[in-house]
């Protein structure tokens, strides 16, 4: 018998995966989560039908997403992570003794569950003392936060669904009130590849750059996402991604990575001219 | 409710029809949508499917005997009034048909001011002559209340030949007069009592709301079923009491409505009457209480006023709908027409309305949390981002009209166009509107007085859209030879 997952990237696109056995199906408040042993990717984590994370390449978002910014501000201690129930994030975080406090909000208090029991390798550090985990709407949580956070990371799903709030306006303005003065908020950018997708990704770079002094995109190749392209934002309210890059401090940490490196960090801001273009027409 | 709630005949005979598979030799001619397939790919082949004409298994609207009458009957029986109508013209229509079934050429009614503009034009059309009861203004909020009953009853006292009394159960910011009494008022004096209800839909289906117009007695009531009900943009019920004979206003209501009665809206009423006999209670319940929180979130914001029941005076303010959200915004320095273009233009919010001190969000049967998170975090963004000093924000006064023809008379009468400025002291014959909320600041037959005009220039500079004159840009008005 066969049994294979897939997920459609465009009405007329999809990605299968060949599944060994699903191991978890339930459906919370929020979305349908499902959780599937498969042969190439290893488990794969889905929430309302869409690919979230593999065991496979989840290292290539976590990192990236993690550690270009830990790269570029000299001494975060406070981080916030939006959405992250997976806890890839909350593990790259910890990595770093200079790291006080990180608050964990995500929505859906299942999502932490499922993963707890299916995906260790991901949520192993969620029970470290320094990490708060709040189940609550992200919006509401960060509209009562002001001047506290070095970072705030913002791992989102996809912006058709229930994160559609986490791609808004008001709410990478109320991130800009809950950083510090020199804070850097990192966020999940989408694919700019597939039409519906870039206009998506171009209406959330309007808006952050609407809202930071400094707002970058960078980018990864991660297999399972839509074109195998991704892209992440980095908006910062003072530090340049690549001219406030401290490589030598970053490389003495000896933090053994398997995507990220500085010469990557670099390398990763620039970008091909259809996507520069694409930026460049949403841009103040 | 005694019939089976749980039927909806239109739908079924929609249904039945469909799959029947008659050809079709009657209008419309686009003949289930293949004759456009542009319009048929746009709205949808189970759409445009059953745009029908009537015909004796579908009933007619005109003269309803089968499915539709049945669908009266079930709306009638769902909302405790005597008999119900189908509406296709919008609540406009609805009001209207009241306004013409109570009025005729030469009666006066007695209309708060803050009425639709429908109530009005439905004054030009029948000659009747309004009596303007002034409702109460909140000093603070910059908005007009409900009419308090020693207005209304000195109005009926001072009026004793008038028809009807008209009230707006609520007003578009959710205020209510005290409607009982009112009733009570106009049948001691032998007038009909109408409510407009075209914002309190769901008064019928709620528990702590305030109360419903045919509950309350009252005489004839238009109910905006696509406002708070769920149904079809310009579908709308017209309820009637024991006190007005139901064929007569089958007949007025022929006199302006189409003869081609949309079965889109119809089967839309029927399945929304259905869904609110059934899950009403349980659907108000839950939007009210999204209101409760999204007003308690508001406020906790600052400088903004999300007001509610604490407002109730138990007579200008007798009861308060608190499913509706309204901010007052001069405190953050903003126009209620500022923060609204803000939500739009800035994050993609679309809001009931701005007025000069107040912003409305409407909620409903379709709301979920996220979206009022959203909408509460949008505000303390244009707080954070855009609050300034409150001086120099006039908030909205009511201005007493001063009527001096009867609005068909000024309508049809001979007329000159001349600038805004020269028109002080001279009689308008035109509306001038500043929408929404739709409610008069000139209506044919008044006087223009420099207050009037002040307020016109304020509201243009403020972004308000101004309508009604001939001249769009309002730069002149049409005013009586």
């Amino acid at each position: 018998m066969e049994l294979w997952f897939s997920e459609h990237h465009t009405p007329d696109v999809k990605l299968s995966l060949r599944v060994i056995r699903q191991l978890y199906s339930k459906q919370s408040d929020y979305q349908q989560i499902d959780i599937l042993d498969t042969a190439e990717f290893g488990r794969v984590l889905t929430l309302d039908g869409n690919i979230m994370l593999t065991e496979r390449d989840e290292f290539i978002y976590d990192e990236m997403i993690t550690h270009v910014p830990m790269a570029v501000h000299p001494g975060v201690r406070t981080v916030l992570v939006i959405g992250a129930g997976d806890g890839g994030v909350v593990r790259e975080l910890t990595r770093y003794n200079q790291v006080e406090r990180i608050d964990l909000v995500e929505m859906d208090e299942m999502v932490v569950d499922a993963c707890r029991q299916y995906l260790p390798t991901n949520a192993c550090r969620l029970g470290d003392p320094r990490v708060n985990l709040f189940y609550e709407n992200a919006l509401k949580y960060i509209r009562r936060c002001e001047n506290q956070y070095d970072l705030i990371i913002v791992d989102s799903n996809d912006p058709f669904g229930p994160s559609e709030g986490l791609f808004t306006r008001e709410f990478y303005g109320n991130c800009y009130k809950a950083l510090h003065e020199d804070g850097l908020m990192v966020n999940q950018q989408g694919s700019p590849f597939y039409t519906e997708d870039a206009n998506a990704m171009q209406r959330s770079h309007k808006r952050i750059a609407n809202t930071f002094p400094v707002s970058r995109v960078y980018q990864a190749h991660i297999p399972t996402y839509a074109a195998g392209y991704w892209l992440f934002g980095f908006a910062s309210k003072r530090y340049h991604p690549i001219d406030d890059l401290n490589a030598a401090r970053w490389n003495s940490l000896g933090l053994h990575t398997r995507y990220y490196t500085t010469r990557l960090h670099v390398g990763a801001f620039y970008l091909p001219a259809f996507l520069e273009e694409m930026l460049r027409e949403v841009e103040p | 409710m005694k019939l089976d709630q749980s039927r909806a005949p239109i739908h079924e005979a929609l249904e039945r029809f469909r799959q029947m598979r008659v050809v079709p030799f009657d209008v419309p001619g686009h003949k289930r949508g293949r004759g456009n397939p542009e319009l048929t790919e746009f709205l949808g082949q189970r759409c445009i499917g059953v745009d029908v004409n009537s015909m004796k298994p579908l009933d007619n609207l005109c003269h309803p005997v089968s499915v539709i009458r049945e669908a009266e009957k079930l709306a009638a029986d769902a909302f405790g009034a005597q008999e119900a109508f189908l509406m296709v013209g919008g609540t406009t229509s609805a009001v209207q048909s009241m306004v013409l079934t109570a009025c005729k050429r030469g009666d006066e009614i007695i209309l708060p001011r803050n009425v639709h503009r429908s109530v009005i034009n439905a004054l030009v059309l029948c000659g009747a002559i309004p009596v303007y009861v002034n409702p109460e203004v909140d000093r603070q909020l910059g908005i007009s209340l409900g009419m308090k009953r020693e207005q209304v009853e000195k109005a009926i006292a001072e009026h004793p030949n008038a028809v009807a009394v008209l009230v707006n159960n609520p007003t578009y910011y959710g205020i209510c007069s005290d409607l009982r009494a009112i009733v009570e008022m106009a049948h001691r004096a032998g007038m009909l009592c109408l409510a407009d209800e075209a914002h309190g839909t769901h008064f019928y289906f709620g528990e702590g709301l305030p109360v419903a117009a045919m509950a309350a007695g009252a005489d004839m009531a238009a109910v905006s079923m696509h406002k708070s009900g769920g149904s079809l943009t310009q579908s709308s019920f017209l309820l009637i009491g024991p006190g007005v004979h139901a064929g007569h206003v089958r007949q007025i209501i022929n006199l302006t409505q189409t003869t081609s009665g949309s079965y889109l809206l119809m089967s839309s009423l029927d399945i929304s009457r259905r869904n609110l006999a059934l899950r009403g209670r349980q659907i108000f319940q839950q939007v009210r209480e999204m209101a409760e929180y999204a007003r308690s979130e508001i406020n906790a914001i600052g400088d903004y006023y999300a007001f509610g029941r604490e407002l109730i005076d138990h007579n200008a303010i007798f009861d308060f709908d608190s499913t509706k959200l309204s901010v007052h915004t001069l405190d953050i320095g903003l126009a209620g027409i500022e923060v609204y273009d803000a939500l739009r233009d800035d994050y993609d919010i679309q809001i009931e309305f701005g007025d000069l001190g107040n912003i409305l969000a409407y909620l409903s049967i379709g709301d979920r949390i996220q979206e009022i998170e959203r909408l509460v975090s949008a505000l303390a963004e244009i707080r954070r981002r855009f609050k300034k000093s409150p001086s120099g924000l006039l908030s909205q006064e009511y201005i007493e009209p001063i009527v001096s023809a009867s609005p068909q008379e000024a309508f049809y009468a001979e007329k000159e166009s001349l600038p805004l400025e020269q028109t002080e002291g001279r009689v308008c014959s035109e509306f001038v509107m500043c929408y929404p909320p739709g409610i008069p600041i000139l209506a044919p037959g008044e006087r223009i007085t420099d207050e009037i005009l002040q307020y016109i220039r304020y509201a243009r500079a403020k972004g308000c859209q101004l309508t009604g004159p001939e001249d769009p840009s309002i730069q002149s008005l049409n005013v009586l030879k």
